[in-house]
């Protein structure tokens, strides 16, 4: 009797038609496409993009070359040099994150104790000729200092989780 | 008419007419079957350029995706873009290849797709050529569409190609035979091998159509059609798992589009040939419904009632949508499976059928009614 039924089932294409009634009913749901450069999707304050260094509101860099980052750096992409300046402050002399070593695994931002290493949500960047990749300590102050408010609110939004 | 137009206009177009007239007859015939050639060659095309955007819009949507809307209004340019893309692009021709062949190949497979119009017809008086024979021919000239798809990839002198083309030949050779036993029961039921008479045949609403006493032939020939066509899920001719593209491997630039019209020209053919076969081509399914026979004559809208071109259109676009409908649906069969299926069970099923046929002639019933009286 089952054999019947299967074979009846088989001849009237009964899974085929299963399918077909499947794939119909996803014809009329709304599609799940986000048009990427004209629609973006939401995207967390906590989001690890493109680094930058930063400042103190009075201008004064945060980072005092304590070569924390460099140390826990696990892709080693971060290279530090450091030397007296003219007022007896230890500063960095070199301060480069090679961006194609880079993970983006936020240890620097969690080992900096005075937060001057953040990982900012700019996810959008690229580079055009060799070298570029190098992200130098002026080009992570200048990111710094373009969206110091965007790297503020963010870093304030996330404050009542650490 | 005659008020909206200035008269040198109207004088223009006796002198034209006057001329015309007054030339041989043959030239006169061959001049009208010209037109005639180039208008359903154009609308072949350009029905080709849309159904590959429809398809990929079908085919989006199935899978939750938008598809092209970048081109244009609505991504409606997309045909246009690609047509552009692929005409500027380099036909590459292999060194190892037999270069007149690898040429011929792609117009080989589009000749038949597009020569096999001619007896299409396309409402009660428009026909290219009103032959006879028209079923024979159409069935000639789909089966001559295989040459080219065996030519390329024998001419490529690549072992995919020739394996896509060995594909090809064997599924077209199985579904073929399916194909014509189909088309026998057709015939049968038609008691005709010219194509608007079968259309006539069906003439009188949804219930004479030959769709329901050859349901199983419908079937069976509406999925040969889709095998004819390498088209999901029968397209083990250029799948892409094992051959890479299958016959057309090799091709590039123009000689790939020519493949690709024919391919999509076949489609129009096929979905075009089951409408007239079993849905009643440019029949209207109002045509037996005594209330709406007066609104016949209504120009614009007297086709919804009395038949024409737009019927059979909507039928076509129908079986387009089905394939596009397939091929978001089903997975790729596996060779063997579309052998057993062609030969151990579409041909039988046929002939099982045409035997059911001719009982039901016997007993003069369906389109069989009213025969023997």
């Amino acid at each position: 009797m089952s054999r019947l039924v299967s074979l009846i089932k088989t001849f009237a294409l009964w899974e085929l038609l299963k399918g077909l009634a499947v794939t119909q009913r996803q014809f009329f749901k709304k599609s799940l496409t986000l048009e990427y450069p004209d629609e973006k999707t939401p995207q967390s304050h906590r989001f690890r993009g493109l680094h930058a260094l930063r400042r103190y509101p009075n201008g004064e860099e945060r980072c005092i070359a304590c070569k924390l980052c460099e140390a826990v750096c696990p892709a080693l992409a971060i290279t530090i040099e450091s030397d007296a300046r003219e007022d007896g402050t230890r500063r960095t002399t070199r301060y480069d994150i090679d961006l194609f070593k880079c993970i983006y695994c936020g240890f620097c931002e969690e080992a900096c104790p005075v937060d001057a290493i953040v990982e900012t949500r700019i996810h959008e960047y690229h580079m055009e000729n060799a070298g570029e990749n190098i992200m130098t300590k002026e080009k992570l102050l200048a990111v710094g200092d373009k969206y110091d408010a965007m790297i503020s609110a963010d870093k304030a939004a996330d404050a009542k989780y650490r | 008419m005659a008020d909206l137009m200035p008269k040198f206009v109207l004088n223009w177009f006796d002198w034209g007419m006057g001329i015309f007239l007054s030339l041989p007859e043959w030239i006169q015939y061959l001049t009208i079957t010209t037109w005639k050639i180039l208008f359903v060659m154009i609308a072949v095309i350009l029905i080709v350029a849309f159904s590959t955007y429809f398809e990929r819009k079908v085919i989006g949507s199935m899978q939750a995706r938008i598809g092209p809307n970048r081109v244009g209004p609505l991504g409606l340019g997309q045909p246009f873009a690609d047509v552009i893309k692929l005409l500027i692009k380099e036909v590459v021709v292999p060194s190892q290849s037999n270069k007149f062949l690898f040429v011929i190949a792609p117009l080989l497979s589009l000749t038949p797709a597009l020569a096999a119009w001619a007896v299409i017809p396309l409402n009660d008086s428009f026909v290219i050529a009103d032959i006879n024979a028209g079923l024979l021919y159409v069935l000639a000239l789909t089966s001559v569409g295989v040459y080219g798809v065996i030519l390329a990839g024998w001419a490529t002198n690549s072992k995919y190609a020739l394996l896509g083309a060995m594909r090809s030949a064997a599924q077209i050779v199985a579904y073929e035979i399916a194909m014509g036993f189909a088309l026998v029961g057709v015939l049968m039921a038609g008691g005709s091998l010219n194509l608007g008479d079968l259309v006539m045949a069906q003439a009188g609403g949804v219930s004479h159509w030959f769709l329901w006493p050859l349901f199983p032939l419908f079937v069976i020939f509406w999925l040969s059609g889709v095998a004819e066509t390498n088209r999901a899920p029968f397209d083990v001719a250029e799948g892409e798992s094992e051959i890479v593209a299958g016959f057309h491997v090799e091709y590039s630039g123009v000689a790939f589009a020519i493949f690709f019209l024919a391919e999509y020209a076949n489609m129009v053919l096929v979905s075009s040939l089951t409408a007239i076969f079993f849905l009643g081509g440019w029949a209207s399914p109002f045509e037996g419904i005594a209330f709406l026979q007066q609104f016949g004559d209504v120009p614009m809208i007297g086709w919804v009632v009395s038949g024409g071109l737009p019927w059979l259109f909507i039928k076509m676009c129908m079986f387009m949508y089905i394939f596009f409908w397939f091929r978001a649906t089903f997975p790729r069969y596996r060779y063997d499976q579309i052998m057993r299926l062609g030969w151990k069970i579409f041909i039988p099923v046929t002939i099982i059928w045409i035997a059911v046929e001719g009982v039901m002639a016997w007993f003069q019933v369906g389109p069989w009614s009213g025969l023997g009286a």
